[in-house]
């Protein structure tokens, strides 16, 4: 499952997508990230349950401010550490 | 202003009982809390089939809309919370129901819910709410492949309605209808906030534009809104629309317009799928902990 986090407002798109197919809750993303953004929860899509990668609550209303720093609007742009963190590209941004 | 004033926007409560079926009979007994942001459902279902539903508005405290929302669904079958099997609570308040065995999100429960209704050709589920609005996919199971929400903005949901019907001073209920009733589609307003477009609608009725154009103008808005978001995960047939807004004629008709699909036709009512996909879950939960399954 592609679980979109995030929102759309005025000035863009900004959601963090999560491939439940792909990611396995490992948690690596969770500990690089500068921010805090990230958090392993339980998988309640699924009656099967298991853990995945998932946007915190705290920032799902304004990642794009969360997210900033790992995104500089000018000179070279890297893909995002918890993007470089993840074995399984389990994650991808929308902008 | 009449002293009607801030009534417009109070949708009808109800409740109903399946003619035909006997609790006393049922294998499993099941129930669904959905406590929405504005609404609260309740269903209760036998072996999996729907039984008794009620539909409130939430109240100030989640705890006790759902119980009574709960206790009014039951109400007349003599059937009793305690006689309920497995009880699985949904929707934004759904930490809130005391008597739920479990929670599960509400995107599962939506996607889950619109399969029961709408059958397992459905494929993208939009489901608007009062305070978010979601778009899922999913497979001929009702599990959820992808699904976005937006619930950082009112604008395209049923609060947004709800407002608005105050405004113009149309009842909620009525509100699509008169949005139809316009010879040529009016410019939409802002789409970027509920409250500018609730302003810029101010402004054209001040103008003297008659409120069916500006409730044309402001459905449009909603709808571009809607689509953009549902284009976000990309829209496959069958599409089925849940919500309580799912009743509104002219978001519906729109929506079908705009994105040359029709969305198909409900057998319940629509507002219903996430209650209903929460005693279907529920249902499941029970068998795996008996070890049914």
């Amino acid at each position: 499952m592609k679980a979109h986090y995030g929102y759309k407002d005025g000035s863009g798109d900004y959601f963090i997508i999560v491939d439940t197919e792909k990611c396995d809750g490992c948690g690596k993303c969770v500990n690089i990230c500068p921010n805090g953004v990230l958090e392993i929860v339980e998988n309640d899509f699924d009656i099967e349950g298991g853990k995945m990668a998932a946007v915190s609550e705290e920032h799902r209303k304004k990642i794009k401010y969360s997210c900033a720093p790992c995104k500089p609007i000018s000179g070279e742009r890297k893909p995002p550490p918890c993007i470089l963190a993840c074995e399984h590209n389990a994650i991808t941004h929308s902008w | 202003m009449s002293g009607e004033t801030g009534e417009f926007w109070k949708w009808k409560e109800y409740r109903y009982t399946m003619p035909g079926m006997d609790w006393h009979n049922a294998k499993i007994i099941t129930a669904g809390v959905d406590i929405g942001s504005v609404g609260s459902k309740a269903v209760a279902m036998l072996d999996g089939e729907l039984y008794a539903y009620a539909v409130k508005r939430t109240g100030g405290t989640s705890e006790e809309t759902a119980v009574k929302v709960m206790n009014w669904a039951l109400e007349g079958t003599g059937l009793k919370i305690e006689n309920i099997n497995y009880v699985v609570g949904t929707g934004y308040g759904r930490v809130n129901v005391p008597f739920a065995n479990k929670t599960i999100t509400e995107i599962a429960c939506h996607a889950r819910g619109a399969h029961y209704i709408y059958g397992p050709t459905v494929r993208t589920v939009l489901d608007v709410g009062g305070q978010d609005c979601k778009a899922i996919r999913c497979d001929e199971k009702g599990k959820v492949l992808s699904f976005l929400m937006n619930d950082k903005c009112a604008a395209g949901t049923g609060r947004g309605l709800e407002v608005f019907a105050d405004l113009i001073g149309v009842p909620i209920e009525e509100l699509g209808k008169v949005s139809l009733n316009v010879p040529e589609e009016p410019p939409p307003v802002s789409n970027t906030c509920v409250i500018f477009a609730k302003a810029e609608a101010l402004a054209l009725l001040r103008q003297g534009w008659p409120k069916e154009k500006v409730a044309a103008a402001y459905h449009l808005a909603m709808v571009n809104r809607i689509v953009d978001l549902l284009m976000k995960v990309g829209i496959e047939k069958d599409f089925a629309i849940t919500g309580g807004v799912a009743k509104n004629i002219g978001i519906v008709s729109r929506l079908e317009r705009i994105l040359g699909i029709k969305p198909l036709e409900p057998k319940m009512d629509p507002i219903l799928a996430g209650a209903i996909g929460a005693a279907l879950f529920a249902k499941a939960l029970y068998e795996k902990q008996l070890g049914l399954r």
